[in-house]
């Protein structure tokens, strides 16, 4: 079956390294994915066209119906790419500010590659001090290798030598396909909730209600 | 049908004149709008409650009261009374009273309220939420059900041997509604008592609203009240109107553009667009508010905001008299047509439960039919 990746690309400027990164990931990723024998489909999501709906939402309380597909998109892949610029020692506003707005429980199990950029290698350690924090909170899994790509190393002048930031790359993809492409082979159970279009239990079909006998005696 | 107006009571600048209003200046004016909304022919006044700035209706069955005594007809009505932190005791000896002073002309409509150090002034924790609705509610029906109440709890003092007064009027407990905009426990407790279920209407799309009434309808006719369109709904909704829609979106938008729910945020016609606001003339209301039985089928009660973000007391009676005069005749000649005979118009009142008399889900603490299979 045909597996979904969405990749988050916060960059804000255009042409943008984020960008970049994030599209080098994305087609490490197929390439992996592929050679498992798997179709992959990916989607990308800037972040940079959806800045002002995703501010309208924050202080609305309200998606406006782009934002709202795009947050369902991120719910319903089956694993995720993620790259933000560093912006005073951590991941963008804008991409923070995107992930406060996904539902808490739309990352569970879902496998996640982190990545970043950055006009310097000092900022390196954002990945395991700022992004690895934020997803694991979200119960998402997060591969073992994540992405840093500062601006030396799209010249090939990194410290580790001129194809390091492409050995991370297809590092972190191979961790990322083996996740993608593993089943669990547990089928879902005849009395399991009903789950909407975005895979998340939907709470307000019928069948997920707790019978009201049920609150009444104090079980939730 | 019942129209009617609701007021969260804020107390907001004007932002056209940067002038706020005072305290004794908006409680003056919500009194004056209470007893216009009966003159131009309404049917229902309610008044949210609050206990933080900038707010100031901490105390509704006060001026519910004085209101009472300053009207004859209209239904006086919450939007919404806590049912998280109060006390279920006070709520039904407050309500009680004023359903005595009142005449029976009382309905209220339950909510948890959302911010959250209210629940820590009042010794309770908003995590509890849900909890503390479903099992306070309860206590409240028991409370004004029966004559002495044995009863023990988790989140409230026990009581023995107590009987909450005065009784409600001839017996007959008033009619409640629950509000909420999301949580599915609170129209699965709507449905169970056999309530009726209100939802704002307001900050959501109309697709999501239709999905919560759709759920309490269909949970209403497991519980055995009836079928799933005869179930008891009530809408909100806000409008602006003036003679034509150009004039009442450019005297609206310095209203909408700082109002301190969405201000700041999404265009007004975003927003117009995304959620049932409608700004415009009233031939646009009246379109616009038939529209609201297509996504939640024929229902019983329609409530406009019109009294938020600063609009002058001046204004806010123009609307009404607009409401009165133009709208409102149309929409109740309009949604009529469309119901169909075996769906109610109008929801419970005092008169009707009075003469449905004991076999009414109203008179009952609990539905006959409990929940069996189907469900988690």
């Amino acid at each position: 079956m045909t597996k979904k990746l969405v990749v988050i690309s916060g960059g804000l400027s255009q042409p943008s390294s984020t960008r970049l990164l994030a599209d080098r990931i994305a087609g490490a990723v197929t390439r992996e994915v592929t050679a498992r024998g798997e179709a992959l489909d990916v989607e990308v999501i800037e972040l940079r066209p959806l800045a002002r709906d995703i501010a309208d939402h924050l202080v609305s309380g309200m998606p406006p119906a782009r934002l709202r597909d795009a947050l369902a998109s991120v719910s319903s892949a089956d694993g995720l790419v993620a790259v933000t610029p560093v912006f005073s020692a951590s991941y963008a506003g804008l991409f923070k500010s995107f992930v406060d707005l996904l539902d808490p429980d739309s990352l569970t199990g879902k496998p996640v590659i982190i990545a970043a950029t950055a006009g310097t290698p000092r900022h390196s350690l954002v990945l395991d001090h700022a992004l690895r924090p934020l997803f694991t909170y979200l119960r998402a899994v997060v591969v073992p290798t994540g992405v840093f790509a500062a601006t030396e190393d799209f010249g090939g002048a990194g410290r580790d030598g001129a194809d390091g930031l492409d050995r991370r790359v297809a590092r972190a993809a191979a961790e990322l396909a083996e996740l993608l492409v593993r089943t669990s082979g547990a089928v879902r159970g005849f009395n399991a909730p009903p789950v909407d279009e975005v895979g998340q239990v939907d709470r307000l079909d019928e069948d997920s209600v707790v019978p009201f006998e049920q609150l009444l005696r104090g079980e939730q | 049908m019942h129209f009617g107006v609701f007021s969260v009571s804020d107390i907001t600048p004007d932002p056209t004149t940067g002038r706020t209003p005072t305290e004794a200046e908006r409680i003056q004016a919500l009194v004056t709008i209470a007893r216009k909304t009966e003159e131009v022919g309404l049917d229902v006044f309610a008044v949210g409650e609050h206990h933080n700035p900038p707010f100031f209706s901490s105390s509704p069955t006060t001026l519910l009261g004085y209101i009472a005594a300053q009207t004859e007809r209209i239904i006086l009505s919450t939007a919404t009374t806590l049912i998280t932190t109060n006390d279920p005791v006070k709520i039904a000896e407050d309500y009680a009273m004023l359903q005595h002073l009142a005449g029976g002309r009382v309905d209220l409509m339950m909510g948890r309220g959302n911010t959250g150090p209210v629940y820590p002034w009042f010794g309770q924790d908003i995590r509890y939420g849900i909890p503390l609705a479903v099992e306070n509610y309860h206590l409240l029906r028991r409370l004004w059900r029966e004559e002495v109440v044995d009863w023990e709890g988790k989140f409230r003092t026990p009581l023995q041997g107590f009987t909450s007064t005065p009784r409600p009027l001839d017996g007959i407990p008033p009619f409640v509604w629950h509000g909420s905009i999301r949580s599915p426990e609170i129209a699965e407790q709507a449905a169970y008592y056999g309530d009726g279920f209100l939802h704002n209407n307001i900050f959501w799309t109309m697709d999501h609203t239709a999905r919560m009434v759709h759920l309490y309808r269909r949970r209403f006719e497991h519980y055995g009240h009836g079928s799933a369109d005869q179930a008891i709904v009530g809408l909100g909704g806000q409008v602006f109107m003036r003679k034509n829609s150009q004039g009442a979106i450019r005297e609206f938008r310095p209203y909408f553009d700082v109002a301190p729910v969405y201000g700041h945020g999404p265009s007004l016609e975003q927003y117009m667009r995304d959620t049932p606001l409608t700004v415009g003339s009233p031939q646009q209301v009246i379109e616009r508010t038939l529209s609201f039985a297509d996504a939640v089928g024929d229902y019983q009660r329609q409530m406009f905001l019109i009294d938020h973000a600063g609009l002058p007391l001046k204004t806010v009676l123009e609307q009404l008299d607009i409401l009165g005069e133009e709208v409102v005749p149309v929409l109740r000649k309009e949604f009529e047509a469309r119901r169909p005979a075996h769906v109610p118009s109008d929801p419970p009142t005092h008169a009707t439960l009075l003469a449905a008399g004991p076999d009414h889900p109203n008179a009952k603490i609990g539905p006959e039919r409990v929940s069996v299979g189907g469900a988690r």
